[in-house]
């Protein structure tokens, strides 16, 4: 009689990758929202572009590698790195800036590395460090968001303008866009004068439009994690220490150093915290060891922020404890049942 | 509930699935034939007691338990025994296993049984021994025998004896209905169980999808001490090391015994089968089998005899089998593929599933993984099963045993969630039954490296010690050879054999000249020490003189010897140029040593005669004294004459030998050299010539001439040679 032998489990959970994909793609959609009121189109039609190209590109480098394409296709893990990329730049970025990114992350970040599961650094943060460090401008060239003074709306067909072509109206990029919350505080850090004049740093929260933003993103996270797709680990250990850093400096100088709200609810944080950091593949992968790794994360963004170069770091502080991953896991394994104590550290040869 | 009860990490809620069998027990069918496998525990298999063609009777013993850790089996029903051979087992590498085979006569005739009334009043190993003969092992999967889990050492304190009902694998209801219909039977026999190992509480674990089953529980235990624990539903909190962190908050150490933390765990089934065993004297025969899955016509539960073959029971549940896209034996999570129909139940049966393609669907194509740390949150043992795959996949199995993949209980709750659907607990088994072949494989080796290591320092002490003998050995020789030059009169035989063996001298002696040289040298000195010794023994009037002046003459004549031998041997070259050089020395060595000898024995024969003339003359010589000297010199006259004696023969002997020898040696190949260097020689001298023409043809001169006319006398010379060598070979090789 033809039946099948294998061997146990006989049953397994109807749940797979692509959906577990598709579930951090739903999660997604809160902020996405937020993004597009604040800042218009541009974010969408980012996003459409940028998982297109995700898309094209995986499927042109799996062809490439005599993989097959519609089966690696199917676990949208392209479609998320597209995703995750294009809702962290700017929305008025040109086509090509996305493109570019994009299409470095799919092929260099992850695919040459070996594909899904073999990359050791996030694919969505490599291709936006490689577009932030070669192209600054365009990278920190986000328009008000809505609500500040400098208020600008602009109609599908000029945010077509504004990405295809740079222009708006005849007008270059540059006469919209304005810094950025975490931009203002960088350059006027001390200067209680200054930021209380900014009528950007005045959201009901923090600075506008970001802070509902980062409210968005972490209601999209709260999803996730009631989903089981990410555990609470990485997000509160990273939104933790941010709050410890920042509450510190805080409470030493108010003026130079923003308090824990601010950062907590500008830039990339939530974004950060739940969609970015939380990347299986290259985050640490015991409870233990993802507190750690996003402690890590969470000081590193601080330490950037307050006193680096840059006025956001999720993508570099990814990046480091990206490094960091294998080391920690480790180190916090878990005690394993009968044990009186956790393994840690390599095989000891003895 | 008062109870605290403990959570465990992990786990999974796989879908029940259990609704489907949850029916009343129906008794199983009686099959044509029965397939007993001698092995359904875990130990030793039992060993056959009957012959083919016997008769057996329902209970009869057919195979003894051998060994501690074995268990018997009995006959299910009565009929005869037609064969006892390999037949399909149930087994994960698909193993024949040694099978009694009955055909039933359908009278389901019983055997004599005795039961044990009043256990309580009977020592506590008469009753181990009745569920011990009764073949009981754990029904919960294992097989473990019962009475081993039970007859612990009296000093080991047992806190809670727990009775599994958790029965948490989807599908599966045989506990279920069990406890249902027969709680008290149950109860009984946890009782007896109880009285065996005298814990502080007995509990019962039973999950809260079972809520009939817990109350029929609650009511049996109504007036007992026995505490029912209704536990939250999650597999897989049925595992014994799971349902004891879940009842106790213990952990059973890895690699331990639940003993060693003070807990027994005990299946409902096998309760069960211990109550019967004690009250009926029921050996297990049968056991509860549910029979589940879209393809069975008529799922529940079935009191299945023992050794019913599958095909029998799936035909009488109206399974359709063209249906069934997977048949298990177990549940879902932890069961195992059927690879043939025919294949019997046994004691650790617990479900039969068929299951069609809709049910149960093919496991998808394994993606990569993507270190979702699903498989970490459902493990019930805390351990990283995607670190443990990664090790399993890389063989890094040094790693993956690091990483406690033997703490693995194999339950699948990582492979059920792995969003990739990769076969977790495939890598594991795999991992492990490397591992474990390559200890066997590092054992082996240490082995036979000792084996190895001890052998070399057997063979070593060995050769050191022949060395030892042969150092030993050859200084005697070479001290005998020493003795014997200097000796007075070499045996005739041994004078006979020396130049015969022309290298013994050679062998002997790595460095002669010094050994003589040594040997002649002490001998001198002990003649001078005995001659002193004589002279004392003179001037004190001793009445060994006699002796000792026998001894100062041997001794004499010895350090002459040797040093006769040393001068030879100096005067001798020691590394002879040619084959007769070489012979010459070997040969005339022995004659010398026996023309000195004789020379000498004549001396000291004229000397002794001497004296005695001398002692003669004198008035007051000692009558003992002449006596003795005349025997002396009487028998140096014997020496000397055949020291003479020997030398003559010797030299006639090597006359003898001399033309033996050349006689012996093969003339024909002697010709055939000569014959090949003179044709070689002529050949050169040719050659010389040739080239000597070459050159001086340009520039003649006398000198030149002379040369060439000289060259050509020598090949003249050479041709000549070669003739003679060539006739005279010619001449051999016709004779």
């Amino acid at each position: 009689m033809a039946v099948l032998h294998v061997t146990s489990p006989h049953t397994h959970k109807p749940f797979n990758t692509g959906r577990f994909m598709l579930q951090v793609v739903w999660a997604t959609i809160p902020g996405l929202i937020a993004l597009t009121y604040f800042f218009g189109w541009g974010t969408l039609i980012n996003v459409a572009l940028a998982c297109l190209t995700a898309v094209v590109s995986e499927a042109a480098i799996l062809k490439l590698r005599n993989r097959s394409v519609s089966f690696f296709l199917k676990d949208n893990s392209a479609l998320v790195t597209g995703l995750l990329l294009a809702l962290a730049i700017p929305p008025t970025s040109p086509w090509w800036l996305t493109v570019t990114g994009t299409v470095f992350a799919i092929v260099i970040a992850k695919q040459l590395y070996g594909g899904l599961g073999s990359n050791p650094f996030n694919p969505a943060m490599i291709g936006y460090v490689l577009l932030l460090i070669s192209f600054p401008k365009e990278m920190t060239a986000w328009l008000p968001a809505a609500g500040s003074i400098e208020q600008t709306q602009w109609t599908v067909a000029e945010t077509f303008s504004a990405i295809f072509s740079s222009s708006v109206n005849g007008s270059g990029i540059d006469s919209f866009t304005a810094a950025t919350p975490l931009d203002t505080f960088k350059t006027y850090a001390g200067d209680f004068e200054k930021l209380e004049s900014s009528p950007i740093m005045h959201g009901a929260l923090a600075g506008v439009g970001w802070d509902w933003v980062n409210l968005a993103f972490l209601a999209g996270g709260l999803f996730l994690v009631a989903r089981r797709i990410i555990t609470w680990h990485i997000p509160v250990g990273m939104l933790v220490a941010i709050v410890v850093c920042a509450g510190i400096s805080h409470g030493i100088d108010s003026d130079r150093y923003a308090s824990p709200l601010f950062h907590l609810l500008s830039g990339g944080t939530m974004l950060g915290a739940f969609f970015i950091a939380t990347d299986p593949v290259t985050a640490a992968t015991s409870n233990k060891g993802k507190i750690y790794y996003g402690v890590g994360i969470g000081i590193l963004i601080y330490i950037i922020r307050a006193w680096g170069g840059y006025p956001d770091a999720i993508a570099f502080s990814v990046l480091i404890m990206n490094l960091a991953a294998p080391t920690i896991d480790y180190y916090t394994q878990p005690r394993a049942y009968g044990h009186s104590k956790p393994v840690s550290g390599a095989v000891k040869k003895d | 509930m008062s109870r605290q009860i403990w959570n465990i990490p992990g786990g999974v809620h796989p879908p029940e699935n259990k609704k489907q069998s949850q029916k009343s027990i129906v008794k199983g069918p009686l099959p044509k034939q029965l397939v007993v496998p001698l092995q359904q525990h875990i130990g030793a298999p039992a060993k056959a007691i009957v012959a083919v063609g016997e008769r057996v009777l329902k209970g009869q013993v057919l195979g003894e338990a051998i060994g501690f850790v074995s268990l018997p089996v009995h006959a299910p029903s009565s009929g005869t025994v037609i064969a006892i051979e390999q037949r399909p087992v149930q087994h994960p590498s698909q193993i024949d296993g040694l099978c009694i085979v009955i055909e039933t006569d359908g009278k389901d005739e019983w055997a004599e049984l005795s039961n044990l009334q009043d256990y309580q009043s009977l020592d506590r190993k008469e009753v181990l021994q009745q569920i011990r003969a009764a073949g009981i092992a754990g029904m919960g999967g294992a097989g473990f025998p019962s009475n081993i889990k039970l007859g612990l050492r009296p000093d080991a304190k047992i806190e809670q004896l727990i009775l599994n009902a958790v029965e948490c694998e989807p599908y599966i209801t045989a506990d279920d209905m069990l406890i249902r219909e027969r709680a008290d039977e149950i109860i009984k026999g946890l009782e007896i169980m109880a009285w065996l190992i005298q814990p502080n509480e007995v509990l019962i674990g039973i999950e809260d999808n079972k809520p009939q089953a817990a109350e029929a529980l609650q009511r049996a235990t109504k007036d007992t001490k026995i505490e029912v624990v209704v536990i939250p539903t999650k597999y897989p909190s049925g595992g014994e090391k799971q349902l004891i962190q879940i009842l106790t908050g213990k952990e059973v150490r890895s690699g331990g015994l639940p003993a060693d933390v003070g807990v027994v765990c005990q299946n409902t089934g096998t309760a069960y089968a211990i109550a019967q065993a004690i009250h009926k004297g029921e050996p297990l025969i049968s056991r509860i089998t549910t029979v589940s899955g879209e393809a069975v016509g008529s799922k529940g539960n079935y009191e299945v005899l023992l050794g019913t073959p599958i095909n029998e029971l799936l035909a009488f549940t109206d399974t359709q089998l063209g249906k069934a896209h997977r048949l298990i034996m177990g549940g879902p999570m932890m069961g195992f593929s059927i690879h043939e129909v025919s294949v019997p139940v046994v004691k650790t049966t617990n479900c039969i599933l068929a299951v069609t393609a809709n049910e149960l669907a093919d496991p998808a194509q394994e993606q990569p993984c993507i270190r979702c740390g699903s498989c970490a949150q459902a493990c019930p043992a805390s351990l990283l099963p995607q670190q443990l795959y990664w090790f399993s996949k890389s063989k890094e199995f040094d790693k993956a045993a690091n990483y406690n993949l033997f703490d693995c209980i194999e339950c699948g709750a990582c492979a059920y969630v792995c969003p990739s659907s990769i076969p977790l607990v495939q890598y594991y088994r795999f991992a492990k039954g490397q591992i474990k072949i390559q200890e066997e494989e590092a054992r082996k080796a240490d082995h036979a490296r000792e084996r190895f290591e001890f052998r070399q320092l057997r063979l070593e002490q060995e050769e050191r010690e022949k060395e030892e003998k042969r150092k030993a050995r050859a200084e005697a020789a070479a001290k005998k050879q020493a003795e014997k030059k200097a000796a007075p009169k070499p045996p005739p035989t041994s004078a006979v054999a020396t130049p015969g063996t022309g290298n013994t001298g050679e062998i002997g002696a790595d460095d002669p000249l010094t050994k003589l040289k040594s040997a002649s040298a002490s001998a001198v000195k002990r003649w001078k020490d005995a001659e002193k010794a004589l002279k004392t023994a003179e001037a004190n009037g001793s009445e060994h003189l006699e002796a000792l002046g026998k001894k100062v003459a041997q001794l004499k004549e010895k350090a002459d010897k040797a040093k006769a031998a040393f001068l030879e041997a100096k005067k001798n070259p020691q590394t002879p140029n040619n084959e007769q050089a070489a012979q010459a020395p070997a040969a005339d060595d022995p004659l010398a040593a026996l023309k000195k000898a004789s020379a000498e024995d004549f001396q000291a024969y004229k000397a002794a005669e001497k004296k005695l003339a001398e002692m003669v003359s004198a008035s007051d010589a000692d009558i003992t004294k002449v006596e003795a000297l005349k025997q002396t010199v009487a028998e140096l006259k014997a020496i000397s004459d055949a020291s003479k004696k020997a030398m003559k023969e010797a030299r006639a002997k090597e006359k003898e030998d001399i033309q033996n020898a050349k006689a012996a040696a093969d003339p024909l190949k002697q010709l055939k050299i000569d014959a090949a260097i003179a044709n070689k020689h002529v050949q050169k001298t040719k050659k010389a010539l040739t080239l000597a023409e070459l050159t001086f043809k340009e520039e003649p001169s006398d000198e030149n001439n002379t040369q060439i006319s000289t060259l050509k006398a020598a090949l003249a010379d050479a041709e000549s040679l070669a003739e003679t060598a060539n006739n005279a070979l010619t001449q051999a090789q016709e004779a």
